[in-house]
């Protein structure tokens, strides 16, 4: 773009060239750490944004006061760019020492790649670590019955949040049924309230909507056979039922004007609800920390609501059934040193899940995957919110990962992209199903 | 003298004459080594390991599988591909007419020599000193529909769902694209038009010719080459346009911006499929060379040679 000579080998050149600066400049970034570390520690990726960006850093500041010899250098990533650059890291043998990440597909991959320490030994070794975690935390760590990564953090099932002070306006109760959904979306547009939030570019954020319709209206099973792999699996009659809601939602107005152009990353989506221009939003348990924190006194003041997702009418899924995120995990990389291997494998034991850390998850509004926290949620200020998501994860028949995270990346993204099209209606219901049938076993 | 190096010495030339050209051509081709060195690490050896890996199974994290022609066939198979092409030669097209006609006056206009000129032009450049990625984030934060400019100004006419609806998102593609680009093509023209001898015009005032005569008598004919190279960097940066439409849109709503350089993105480092992504790579290049040499076959022959001959 910027070479102003005109002789034809230069533009053969930079026509040539051109592609591959493209590539180069999305692949090698500047920043982090990389596999080496320096000092002997370990390098640790992270995400950014508040309150967890503060507790990590705090919890790492502490580890390193207390292990001068173990240090951990962290750098911190928005959420959707680190999920780019730490599989770009990870195949050029850039990745930092400790990869954080969500279990399932993606840590199927880099197991499959021997790109991650195999943790299986460790945890035996370490019997008290193990059973500090919910047990059920542990599956989507586990690759061909070998543990791949530690457990983390907190808990997060997807809520459907709502404001309490426009309910009371409208003078509505939350939904139960999917019926109610409907009239309650008719109502807020009435009023010239959006009915639901959504940060629609994201993609994830419209994915939350299809995996607890289709567990309700066809129970886990249907996933399940298509994380499997199973022939077909995407061509459940379930499946083209809930793409059916979801656009006659869509069609209905229940989502914000403009909602395929928010990002989530800016919580942007979060803000349409504390501000009062959205009455309800579908979305993890994690963003009520920081509605806490930005909403100005929303949560304090008590006007942020929370349930269960509705039912379906006929729908075979137990309405007592979660989907989201059992937990972070951590791993750590198969191409680091033994010195920083064993650095990582320390801060993963003594520096994550510590007393001073599950308080500070539990004061920003998140319920830490250990056992034994009753007494301890039952003292906070968010006590009904924290119980809330804790009987939600622990009472769940099924608990189902999201999606994305759940199946291989190339799925998907293919997943992701077929959601945008199908919130578009640029295809139908039964396209979105053949699409991703196609998929199956990528 | 220039003339007799570049053409071949005929058998009529004298020894010591084919001598010196020997001696020079021998030199000129020294000099060339750090450019090719230059051209083989970055652009010969990527492009062979781009096509190499086009016809390999990889998910850029382990193991690398061959895979013979089947991306190939998966990739032209692909409906997305078609879209993608021609998403990005619709931009190309519409980038090119809306920016040439805009960038040509605005050059034409500041390259006279009042001083409000310098002033505006100064201002006219402004759009050049950021970079593609802040120019997304601010645009996308200036046309939120519920936190935007149109909230904030009180303009509710303004408040679209602007990059939400696939047309609407294209169209701001487009003109963010001219809003960023069309300062630099500015400066082509301001360079360009600066070069024209003043003697030309001096000329025609003196035949009579107004202003719009003079525009398109003079300016517009001395300015061909200028147009040539002002398009043809607009037409091969067209297929580079990632950054911008990556952090604006992302290639979204639906597929309606997915232009082929961000497809060749997501495929490879989103789907983890680099080798499909080898081949849009490839294709991109391909398409890179043939438009860069149909655009130098429009200058002619003759480019080298002086606009100013005869003067």
């Amino acid at each position: 773009m910027k070479q102003p000579q005109t002789s034809r080998r230069n533009f053969l050149a930079l026509a040539a060239l051109t592609p591959f600066a493209v590539a180069a400049t999305s692949a090698c970034g500047t920043s982090g750490p990389g596999a080496s570390s320096g000092n002997g520690g370990a390098s640790m990726w992270f995400l950014s944004g508040e309150p967890n960006q503060t507790n990590m850093q705090k919890a790492v500041d502490a580890f390193n006061q207390a292990n001068p010899d173990n240090k951990i250098a962290i750098t911190f990533f928005q959420n959707d760019a680190y999920k780019t650059k730490i599989k770009t890291a990870i195949g050029a043998n850039q990745a930092p020492t400790i990869i954080y990440n969500w279990g399932g597909g993606t840590l199927k991959t880099y197991a499959e790649a021997n790109q991650v320490e195999d943790l299986t030994s460790w945890l035996d070794q370490n019997p008290d670590l193990k059973k500090k975690f919910f047990p059920s935390t542990f599956s989507a760590a586990t690759v061909n019955g070998k543990i791949y990564a530690l457990p983390n953090m907190y808990v997060g099932p997807i809520v459907l949040f709502y404001n309490k002070e426009l309910f009371q306006k409208a003078g509505v109760q939350p939904p139960k049924t999917w019926d109610d959904v409907m009239s309650l979306v008719k109502t807020f547009n009435g009023m010239g309230v959006a009915p639901f939030s959504l940060g629609g570019q994201s993609r994830w954020t419209s994915m939350m909507w299809l995996e607890y319709l289709l567990d309700r209206i066809g129970g886990p099973d249907v996933f399940k056979a298509i994380f499997e792999g199973k022939p077909n699996a995407w061509m459940d009659p379930a499946v083209i039922e809930t793409g059916t809601k979801i656009q006659e939602l869509v069609s209905a107005d229940g989502f914000i004007k403009g909602f395929s152009s928010i990002t989530a990353d800016s919580n942007a989506d979060q803000a349409l609800l504390y501000t009062g221009k959205a009455a309800m939003m579908l979305h993890g348990s994690w963003t009520y920390g920081p509605m806490k924190k930005d909403g100005k006194n929303f949560v304090q003041d008590g006007k942020l609501g929370f349930v269960q997702f509705p039912t379906i009418p006929g729908g075979k899924g137990d309405p007592k059934n979660g989907v989201g995120n059992p937990a972070n995990y951590q791993s750590i990389s198969a191409k680091a040193s033994d010195k920083e291997k064993e650095s990582a494998k320390k801060f993963l034991k003594d520096g994550i899940m510590t007393d001073t850390m599950i308080d500070a998850y539990i004061n920003s509004g998140s319920v830490p995957i250990v056992n034994g926290i009753e007494s301890k949620l039952n003292t906070s200020p968010d006590k009904d919110f924290l119980n809330f998501v804790y009987d939600l994860a622990k009472n769940a028949p099924s608990f189902q990962q999201s999606w994305d995270q759940a199946l291989s990346p190339t799925a998907a993204e293919a997943l992701l992209n077929n959601i945008d099209q199908l919130f578009l209606k640029s295809i139908t219901p039964q396209q979105f199903a053949e699409n991703m049938n196609g998929t199956l076993g990528k | 003298m220039s003339n007799a190096v570049s053409t071949a010495p005929g058998p009529t030339a004298g020894v010591r004459n084919s001598k010196q050209t020997e001696q020079r051509k021998a030199a000129l081709a020294w000099l060339t080594i750090p450019a090719l060195f230059f051209f083989l690490v970055f652009a010969v050896i990527p492009l062979a390991g781009v096509l190499i890996l086009s016809f390999t199974s990889w998910d850029g994290i382990g193991a690398i599988g061959a895979a013979g022609l089947d991306n190939w066939f998966s990739v032209l198979a692909d409906p997305g591909l078609y879209n993608a092409l021609g998403l990005t030669f619709l931009i190309m097209i519409v980038s090119w007419l809306v920016q040439t006609p805009i960038s040509l006056l605005l050059g034409v206009f500041t390259a006279g020599s009042q001083r409000y000129r310098a002033v505006l032009a100064v201002l006219y450049f402004l759009p050049l000193l950021l970079s593609s990625a802040a120019v997304a984030i601010a645009f996308k934060a200036l046309l939120d529909p519920n936190f935007g400019l149109a909230t904030g100004l009180g303009l509710p006419f303004l408040a679209q769902d602007w990059l939400g609806v696939p047309h609407l998102a294209l169209s701001l593609v487009i003109f963010v694209i001219a809003w960023q680009f069309v300062p630099f093509h500015t400066l082509i023209y301001q360079g360009g038009v600066r070069q024209i001898p003043k003697s030309l015009y001096e000329a025609a005032q003196i035949d009579g010719a107004g202003t719009i005569k003079q525009f398109f008598h003079i300016t517009l004919p001395q300015l061909k080459y200028t147009i040539i190279t002002s398009s043809t960097l607009m037409v091969v940066g067209s297929l580079t346009y990632f950054d911008l439409i990556f952090v604006l849109t992302g290639g979204g709503p639906g597929n309606s911006t997915r232009i082929l350089a961000l497809d060749m993105y997501l495929r490879g480092f989103r789907a983890n499929l680099m080798g499909p992504a080898s081949v849009i790579a490839v294709i991109l290049v391909i398409i890179g060379l043939a438009l860069a040499l149909f655009l130098q076959r429009l200058g002619g022959k003759d480019k080298q040679g002086s606009q100013l001959e005869g003067l």
